[in-house]
């Protein structure tokens, strides 16, 4: 382990890049943490990759790296960085469906016209690292670049994995995130047939009368670098990666095991390797899927850890639920509620479920002293992943 | 077949796949070089030129194309 628990290079968060329905660029992201969103899937309706892309680009970029590409370049620029050390700057960029909306075009036209009339590009546009691959282009950066795919979970353990890099020391800095584009028509029938979406197109996490998600597109990317460095050059930090863990469940391909176990070891791990205990826990951004499944078993997870609950929001009531981008859009609200000094509410929550004893936060949100606070991704496949955020200083 | 008419349609499929001026598009001018078509978007012309003139070109004719005369040259050949 190399979280600052156990004596690891600090990890600094000196930029944010965001794409989302719920708002695109940090602030107006944070502003729709705090609004109902219209009902049905969370789309990008108005998405125009032309100023991160020319047309002739735009055209052979599957729709989840134009995303990714954007919000990387946003956090770049946020962070201020200017000339670095190219092979000491790496790329970890998660997805969970990748280029699916490729895939799906393509085999229409496969299966009306032949397969002679199916595009070049269809593999380099489809493949799952095509967003790490496409931002590391971009950059020029050419330190490790990697993705990483473990469904919902993906994007935490992407911030995870590369915090790491920094911690040990093999890389200065890092863009790091996920990016999701997979509201099509197939895979919202997938997701329907199996019953994981909310029939009134509503995500209400740890309510009553929950019944699922929407689905979101979007992508989220950090700028981390080592701490000592950011300082150095004057960066502003937004926040910390203290600590971060990964588990399994090795239980069902999606179904959480039903005590949270393997989620609730997750989450200690990650306390463990940040060097926090869990009295010390200011907030939980919490999976809270709205699914009657996950916040059970999520439940379960948290009481389990903590004698005391800490606040618990699900930001998923606003974004939808982004799959492989849900972690870091998750990592930038944490992030913003320690520079806004409020924790957003759960949005979407009127009747809090009395089975699911956690202290939620609903209505304004609610005001904080910023502190350590996780952020919690539980993907299919029984993926558990868990990062520890702490405030700058 | 019209050559000027073959030229014109085969500027249009040039202008719509690689994202060119259409003056950019003339006899000499090489797809790599001076029209910035990676080998990729080549292969992605020769498919929109199989389309709209209702021909197949074979693999190894694609190989030889360097300039929007060989092409021309070419589709003239196989519309003939």
């Amino acid at each position: 382990m190399n979280g600052k628990g156990s004596g690891g290079r600090r990890v600094a968060v000196t930029g944010i890049g965001v794409v989302s329905a719920c708002g695109t660029g940090a602030e107006a992201f944070w502003e729709g943490l705090f609004r109902a969103p219209p009902d049905g899937h969370r789309e990008l309706a108005e998405w125009d990759p032309s100023p991160w892309m020319e047309l002739r680009e735009a055209r052979h970029t599957d729709r989840f790296t134009q995303f990714a590409v954007a919000a990387a370049d946003m956090a770049h620029r946020d962070a201020g960085l200017t000339e670095v050390d190219a092979e000491r700057s790496g790329v970890v960029v998660a997805t969970a469906l990748a280029g699916v909306s490729t895939f799906e075009r393509q085999s229409v036209i496969h299966h009306e016209r032949g397969g002679r009339r199916v595009s070049p590009f269809l593999v380099p546009m489809m493949m799952a690292n095509a967003a790490a691959a496409t931002v590391a282009m971009r950059q020029g950066w050419r330190g490790p670049c990697e993705s990483l795919e473990t469904a919902c979970a993906a994007a935490t353990h992407a911030i995870g994995h590369a915090a790491r890099m920094i911690a040990d020391g093999t890389c200065d800095r890092m863009l790091a995130g996920g990016t999701e584009a997979a509201i099509t028509p197939t895979i919202v029938a997938g997701f329907t047939n199996m019953r994981a979406l909310s029939s009134t197109g509503r995500t209400r996490p740890f309510d009553a009368e929950r019944d699922g998600f929407a689905i979101a597109e979007g992508a989220a990317v950090l700028v981390l670098e080592d701490w000592d460095t950011a300082v150095a050059r004057g960066a502003t930090i937004h926040g910390e990666i203290l600590g971060s863990a990964s588990t399994a469940d090795a239980h069902d391909i999606t179904m959480p095991a039903p005590g949270g176990g393997d989620a609730a070891r997750c989450i200690r791990l990650a306390l463990e390797d940040a060097g926090v205990r869990p009295q010390d826990v200011r907030q939980i951004n919490a999976h809270g899927t709205g699914t009657l499944r996950n916040d059970e078993a999520e439940t379960r997870a948290i009481l389990s850890v903590f004698d005391e609950c800490p606040p618990v929001t699900s930001t998923k009531g606003a974004t939808g639920h982004a799959f492989g981008a849900g972690g870091a859009l998750e990592a930038v609200a944490v992030l913003l509620s320690m520079r806004h000094g409020r924790i957003p509410p759960t949005i979407g929550l009127t009747t809090v479920d009395p089975a699911l004893a956690v202290d939620v936060v609903t209505g304004e949100g609610r005001t904080w002293q910023p502190g350590p606070a996780l952020t919690q991704s539980f993907g299919f496949g029984g993926h558990n992943g868990v990062l520890v955020l702490g405030p700058a200083g | 077949m019209a050559n000027d008419d073959v030229f014109d349609r085969l500027t249009t499929c040039t202008v719509d796949v690689l994202q060119v001026k259409p003056e950019s598009v003339t006899p000499d001018a090489s797809l790599s070089e001076d029209l910035g078509a990676s080998s990729l978007i080549q292969v992605e012309l020769v498919m929109a030129i199989e389309e709209e003139f209702g021909i197949s070109v074979p693999d190894e004719s694609v190989e030889e194309i360097r300039t929007v005369d060989d092409l021309h040259r070419l589709i003239l050949s196989l519309v003939a």
